[in-house]
């Protein structure tokens, strides 16, 4: 992880101070610190758990753990690494269904258009999560507020952002 | 015609593994001026000094090479059995064999070869070494010790009771330093000032002490057993003689709101106080900054209601000029106040409050007569929170290093508090717990098992206020991070400890050195604790690291023994290796033209002018000249020096030439 | 001067009331701003956590469109916007043979020199100096002023305002005759992209902030990014459901709260599309 992230695990002493700030820390399987002592151990098992934990895909990037952490460890850059190589190394965990799904379809979206589609992306989420009724009220409140567009903004060089998912896709199978 | 007597020490394997002894004292054994030559497993032993003692006597030699082990280890050793034998030990020199060659080169060839290059250039030096005699210093047996915390009262009575004299200066109007503030101390839960006015009663009434208070040193001159200090005693506004500490004058002023710096700003004291009811001496100053005399012109209340006419508003600083020989700084250190972590509120909110705040909480002199009260509304708080590490190992935002002492502070605090609070609850957020001191371990088992504080392992993120509470988010990293909430009526941070603000300046000085964190620097860390790298000048206490009570005394007598030593002679032997401005026959006097570019340079202020006068007292030149009590031989002045004027015994331009030339030429 | 215009997705669609705020704002003050041409979304959240190439090369791109077009100072009204823009502007100055393969990906020169800044450094830089003298309508209300995340975050990066308990946006505010007011949850997440996702875990860390405002007696919360602004308001009954009764308290960007104070027209500023009614 060291040489993608420039985050040395062996610097963390287990202060707790990320978990204690973290938002979302009750809904992680292993709260940040847990994650970091995880990695620390260089046991392939743990190291596995981690890629296969709910807390990397419920991580909101918010920095806080960062801003306060003592030893200054880059905690969110280290978030970005472990969900690229979870979804890379196929191990999300299932539970992280949804969001997942969510981030795919938003890339869908830019993919094609170059901006995001809402709606584009609301389709393509429910495909893939099923969960059709969810927030289907909300639709026609935005739409009667004039927040969502029918139609997507197409830009010009679609080609070009297009080319930009293709050579970044080139070592990730997404 | 030299004759050099060249020994190989084997060193055990240390040398023998990767060198060819037998070789190098065989090789040596074939140069110009060696008279004998040999190789021996033990140097340094008994057997292997008589070896070098009988060789000088039979042999008649003029010189000794000792191939061995580090000059750091042994010279002093060498050198003895040299002047036992009847041979100036200026004559011996040691070759590195060992820390230069044999350790860190693998065994072969060019490693003997390596080996008996070292052992040719220092043969060839010692042809050039003469015979240096020990320098002759004077000893002043005064003792000069800076700061009257606890550690500095303890050197001062240390030193005075081996019957030389102290002068014992303190910042402060009143000796005590921070044990005076502390309520109570660990492992023992004794009364700080209990057992420490004693010791400043004693101080203040031993013949050999002479305590100045509200004093700084202004500066410093000389060297070891021979120091020239000015001693800066502020004004106190007072005719001490006068004075009977009757206390009249600070019932009296009228200026009542300035925040006590004893009480670390939770109470507050007047413009004419006295720091704490057991201070020494019991006599008050006056705070020239916030008196109204001193502002408006106005008041002079305490001047009216003295019965003894003890004040003197005109009254200046004074400037005391002593001779001492021995210094022991005992400065102490101070607390770093939080504020750099806005997450925690200190600052914004009243009740989150530090360590020594507490301690004066807790304290039945501080400002709440020893209840724990919250500073905010004076309620009784229910649950209190105590937070390890707020500023030490914290790389990002306080000092990295840890602060000793908190661990067990901590401790005591959640104990106290249980004692006084029946039924309160208190928690402690701590990483680790450091409690390595005699009987520390159980003193935080009792707190923890006795008294029922609660630990919590994990670091607080944050601190707000809410409806009155402060509601303080952390984690419990033994529960896998559990969160834990906790809405406490106040809470205690446990500061880092950091040198005091003027420890910089105090220590340019006094020419010594310190860290990066402005502690001052020992001789050597293991080995050499109270001694710096200035001769004569030693240290006690906190100054030098954060430390506690038992260990501030133990360095503070330690300190004190170093002085004892010094004074046990009555001259100072130096060793002369030091720089030496040549002398000439006149008209010429000296190749020095006097340009004193080595005055500025010499970092130990060892380098004086010196006038040449002819019979009439005219000055016919300037040079310079090197004072041999203060010189170090560091050689800087050497390198500065244009004319070569310079010159180091022992390593002089000759010698070093011919090092080098040995060096190159092959034999 | 030019100013350039980073909109990003949310000011096009979802949050469409932020970008006729700010060019309400701007129009009053004749701050000449132009959108960057052909621009495309940032990434957002979704290309950070799932290719750090991708997440780099799409802002990068951006930022080559506008110095292509001459700009040297853009605006980013939207705080995930700002930070990806930001954090790649130090990547890329950090890390040659990191610019080297994004500026490979792109297709398109990228030399750095663009400025970027986010709503309230663009509003101090250029609307504070003449701000005060022209409030016609002082925004006489305690507000709440919350920065969310990405503004002040990671502080060595941004380098705005300051991590804890940040001021830029209370000053902003009272210069416009509000009354800000202390409270416990200025920079604490609002839920951020987890809305559609995750709603209850938004309603959960929105609900928190709502309530805590509105136990301190706040009477409006004033946001800069519409990510946070979506979350508060659209995202309501969440909160509501949460906290376990209904609260009113309304939303405004700051630029709409700026707008309102120099009288600007209501529906300029979009205040009717919000999901709770601004009744301030």
């Amino acid at each position: 992880m060291f040489e993608h992230t420039e985050v040395n695990a062996s610097h963390c002493y287990q202060c707790g101070k990320c978990s204690a700030g973290c938002p979302l820390s009750e809904e992680m399987d292993y709260p940040p610190s847990v994650i970091m002592r995880m990695l620390q151990t260089g046991n392939p098992d743990l190291e596995d758990k981690v890629l296969r934990s709910f807390s990397i895909w419920v991580c909101l990037t918010c920095e806080m753990c960062f801003a306060r952490c003592p030893m200054s460890i880059d905690i969110p850059k280290m978030m970005d690494f472990l969900r690229e190589k979870s979804i890379n190394d196929k191990k999300a965990n299932p539970k992280a269904k949804e969001i997942v799904a969510f981030h795919k379809s938003f890339l869908d979206s830019i993919k094609f258009t170059g901006r995001l589609y809402e709606i584009g992306l609301f389709v393509d989420y429910k495909a893939r999560t099923l969960r059709i009724l969810d927030d289907l009220a909300l639709a026609p409140k935005m739409m009667k507020r004039g927040k969502l567009n029918i139609f997507p903004e197409l830009i010009k060089d679609r080609s070009g952002v297009a080319a930009i998912f293709r050579k970044s896709n080139k070592k990730n199978k997404n | 015609m030299s004759k050099i007597g060249v020994f190989v020490c084997h060193c055990g394997e240390n040398i023998s593994a990767t060198v060819d002894c037998a070789k190098v004292a065989e090789t040596a054994g074939n140069y110009d001026g060696v008279a004998f030559s040999v190789d021996y497993k033990y140097m340094c032993s008994d057997p292997g000094q008589n070896l070098i003692k009988s060789a000088i006597k039979e042999k008649g030699l003029t010189g000794v090479v000792v191939a061995s082990c580090s000059p750091r280890m042994h010279e002093p050793t060498f050198r003895k059995a040299c002047a036992e034998a009847g041979l100036n030990p200026y004559m011996c020199e040691m070759a590195n064999l060992r820390e230069h060659c044999s350790w860190v080169h693998e065994k072969g060839e060019a490693t003997t070869e390596k080996a008996i290059d070292l052992v040719r250039i220092l043969v060839e030096k010692v042809k050039y070494n003469q015979s240096l005699n020990s320098i002759k210093v004077p000893v002043t047996k005064t003792a000069l010790v800076i700061g009257g915390g606890i550690a500095g009262i303890q050197a001062s009575l240390d030193i005075a009771n081996t019957g030389h004299k102290v002068i014992l200066i303190e910042k402060d109007p009143s000796i005590g330093g921070h044990m005076s503030q502390l309520s109570e101390t660990f492992p023992t839960l004794d009364c700080s000032q209990c057992i420490l006015t004693p010791r400043m009663v004693e101080v203040a009434q031993h013949p050999n002490i002479t305590l100045y208070t509200y004093a700084e040193l202004e500066s410093l001159e000389g060297f070891i057993g021979n120091f020239k200090a000015r001693i800066r005693r502020k004004s106190k506004s007072l005719d001490e003689k006068l004075c009977t500490g009757c206390g009249l004058c600070t019932i009296k002023c009228p200026v009542k709101k300035i925040p006590s710096e004893f009480n670390e700003g939770l109470g507050k004291r007047t413009a004419i106080y006295v720091p704490f009811p057991q201070a020494v001496p019991n006599k008050p100053v006056i705070d020239r900054i916030n008196c109204t005399y001193y502002i408006k012109g106005k008041c002079k209340i305490c001047e009216i209601v003295c019965p003894t006419g003890a004040i003197r508003f005109d009254q200046e600083d004074q400037i005391v000029e002593a001779e001492v020989g021995a210094i022991v700084i005992a400065t102490g250190f101070t607390v770093k106040q939080p504020d750099f972590f806005p997450e925690y509120g200190y600052g914004k909110y009243p009740d989150v409050i530090t360590g020594l705040q507490f301690e004066r909480l807790a304290s039945a002199s501080g400002p709440t007569l020893g209840e724990i009260r919250r500073p905010s509304d004076g309620k009784v708080p229910e649950k209190i929170v105590f937070l390890a590490c707020a500023g030490s190992r914290d790389p990002a935002k306080g000092i990295p290093y840890c602060s000793k002492i908190c661990c067990m502070y901590i401790a005591k605090h959640a104990m106290l508090y249980q004692h006084k609070v029946r039924g309160g609850k208190s928690y402690v957020f701590y990483m680790d717990i450091r409690a390595g001191g005699k009987m520390y371990e159980e003193f935080v088992r009792r707190a923890i098992e006795d008294d029922g504080v609660n630990y919590i392992r994990g670091r607080v993120s944050r601190i707000y206020e809410k409806n009155g509470k402060l509601i303080v988010d952390g984690a419990d990293t033994l529960l896998n991070a559990m969160p834990v909430e906790i809405e406490a009526d106040m809470v205690v941070l446990a500061t880092a400890g950091v040198a005091n603000e003027g420890a910089e300046e105090l220590a340019q000085k006094l020419h010594i050195s310190y860290d990066p964190y402005k502690f001052f620097a020992e001789a050597h860390p293991k080995l050499k604790p109270v001694e710096t790298n200035t001769a004569g000048i030693f240290l006690a206490g906190a100054c030098q690291a954060p430390r506690d009570i038992p260990e501030s005394v133990a360095m503070a007598s330690g300190a004190a023994v170093k002085v004892a030593g010094l004074f046990s002679q009555d001259e100072l032997t130096r060793e002369p290796i030091i720089a030496v401005v040549n002398r000439q026959a006149p008209p010429v006097y000296s190749s020095c033209v006097g340009c004193f570019l080595c005055v500025s340079a010499c970092p130990y202020q060892a380098i004086e002018k010196e006038e040449i006068k002819n019979r009439d007292g005219e000055v016919i030149k300037s040079i310079a000249k090197v004072n041999p009590g203060l010189c170090q031989g560091c050689g800087t002045c050497v390198a500065f020096c244009r004319t070569k004027s310079i010159d180091i015994q022992g390593y002089t331009h000759e010698q070093m030439y011919t090092e080098v030339v040995a060096l190159l030429n092959e034999y | 001067m030019t100013l350039g215009l980073y909109p990003g997705c949310s000011l096009k669609g979802s949050s469409r009331e932020y970008a006729e705020s700010v060019l309400a704002v701007a129009k009053a003050f004749d701050i000449k701003i132009e959108e960057i041409a052909d621009w495309n979304c940032c990434g957002a959240t979704a290309a950070h956590n799932m290719n750090k190439e991708l997440s780099l090369a799409l802002p990068a791109r951006i930022l080559s469109l506008a110095e292509k077009q001459g700009m040297t100072e853009i605006v980013v009204p939207c705080a995930a916007c700002y930070s990806r823009l930001t954090l790649t502007k130090h990547e890329l100055s950090k890390d040659p043979a990191l610019k080297a393969a994004v500026t490979e990906a792109n297709g398109l020169e990228y030399k750095g020199t663009v400025n970027v800044l986010n709503i309230i450094q663009m509003l101090d830089k250029y609307i504070t100096p003449n701000f005060e003298s022209r409030v016609v309508k002082p925004f006489d209300h305690k507000v709440a002023c919350y920065y969310g995340c990405l503004l002040v975050r990671p502080h060595e990066i941004l380098k705005f305002d300051r991590e804890e308990d940040p001021q830029s946006m209370d000053v902003l505010m009272l210069k416009a005759g509000a009354i800000p007011i202390d409270w416990a949850f200025k920079t604490e997440c609002c839920g951020a992209g987890l809305s559609v996702s995750r709603t209850s875990s938004v309603g959960r860390l929105s609900g928190k902030i709502i309530g805590d405002a509105k136990d301190r007696g706040a009477e409006a919360v004033i946001v800069a990014c519409p990510m946070c602004h979506s979350n508060l308001d659209m995202r309501r009954d969440a909160i509501n459901s949460y906290l376990g009764e209904k609260i009113d308290i309304p939303v405004l960007y700051i630029t709409q709260a700026i707008g309102l104070a120099l009288g600007l027209d209501r529906k300029a500023l979009g205040l009717q599309r919000h999901f709770v009614k601004v009744s301030v």
